[in-house]
């Protein structure tokens, strides 16, 4: 028996059109029945069109000040989870709201300088192969 | 959506907080045909519970769903399980997996692009379900090793015959794995290191 073949593919240039943005409360998923109601993330998030900060899901995000009065129970939320650093996937885990929603709550507390943005490490910007053997040493202790 | 108010939301269990020294998280995506084990190897080699995050996506129907016609819009929920390893005191790395529709995952914005590299974890008994996303890889120029998983009553080939069959160049690392373990996911991922190390080695990663 053999198995099924396949056939490599190129690169493609990097002028490639940019994907379409995640948009959300853009109406439920038919294939997929799903129960949230997209008007609610609007009311959460405040803006439609507003600026968000350029947050990657491994983003660590941690808290350096105490909420002030006003902030929204959902934001109270991110900065006590954020009290030891979280990731932006895992505080969107936790909260269980859309990434793009937790980076649109979150835009505002770096704003409003409530929590400090710590940048993942990009492949593109590998500065030198010491990041990679980083990994394989803490990957060998496993 | 019920937000459950903030004293109510379950956070990371204590023992799975990142110490404060934590300055910069890196990742890796294991990605694959429906039912392969991705969720399984990320399981077995994170140091947290698995988690799972998600985004909705928007796109033209042309080409996805075909019986929403040519012309529609369509949104997709699109989920991802990940888990996490620490490094060093310093370093954090998460590994990103995902049950189904994984022509998804490449909208959303930065997941591979900004990602050490993939693991495409493979099926002998389903091989054409990981043939897109090894494609859509090559496309994106984002480095990757193919893993194997072996499964009792798969077929057994030889790896140079499924290198042969995968079409992959000859220095992209091919190697069997049993997902479930966490030595061998481990020894995927080590597979997946050393390759990106050798891609500096050679500078054809910039």
């Amino acid at each position: 028996m053999t198995p099924p073949r396949r056939r490599r593919r190129e690169p493609r240039e990097r002028a490639a059109p940019e994907p379409p943005k995640p948009r959300h409360g853009d109406g439920a998923d038919p294939a997929q029945g799903t129960t949230r109601n997209p008007e609610r993330l609007y009311v959460l998030t405040g803006a439609v069109d507003g600026e968000r900060a350029n947050l990657d899901l491994v983003t660590l995000i941690v808290t350096r000040g105490d909420p002030p009065p006003a902030t929204s129970p959902e934001q109270t939320a991110l900065l006590r989870l954020c009290a030891a650093p979280l990731s932006v996937a895992e505080l969107s885990a936790y909260l269980e709201l859309p990434f793009s929603v937790v980076t649109v709550l979150l835009t505002e507390l770096l704003t409003a300088e409530l929590v400090q943005a710590r940048a993942p490490i990009v492949r593109q910007a590998l500065p030198d192969r010491s990041l990679l053997e980083a990994v394989m040493h803490g990957l060998q202790r496993l | 959506m019920d937000f459950k108010g903030s004293d109510t939301v379950p956070g990371p269990r204590t023992a799975d907080h990142l110490p404060h020294t934590a300055q910069a998280a890196v990742k890796i995506v294991i990605v694959g045909g429906f039912g392969v084990g991705k969720t399984t190897m990320v399981g077995s080699v994170s140091e947290i519970r698995p988690l799972t995050t998600e985004e909705t996506m928007t796109q033209a129907g042309v080409g996805v769903d075909d019986n929403y016609g040519s012309e529609t819009k369509t949104a997709t929920t699109v989920a991802m399980d990940f888990g996490r390893i620490s490094i060093t005191d310093q370093l954090v790395l998460y590994l990103f997996g995902t049950p189904g529709q994984e022509r998804f995952w490449f909208l959303w914005n930065g997941l591979f692009e900004g990602a050490l590299g993939a693991v495409v974890l493979i099926d002998t008994r389903r091989l054409e379900v990981s043939f897109d996303v090894m494609g859509r890889l090559e496309e994106r120029g984002v480095p990757f090793v193919v893993a194997v998983n072996s499964f009792p009553d798969g077929p057994r080939y030889p790896l140079e015959e499924l290198r042969a069959a995968l079409d992959l160049a000859p220095n992209i690392p091919i190697v069997e794995c049993d997902a479930r373990r966490r030595a061998s996911s481990r020894d995927v991922l080590m597979t997946l290191m050393h390759f990106l190390h050798s891609l500096h080695t050679t500078g054809a990663l910039t």
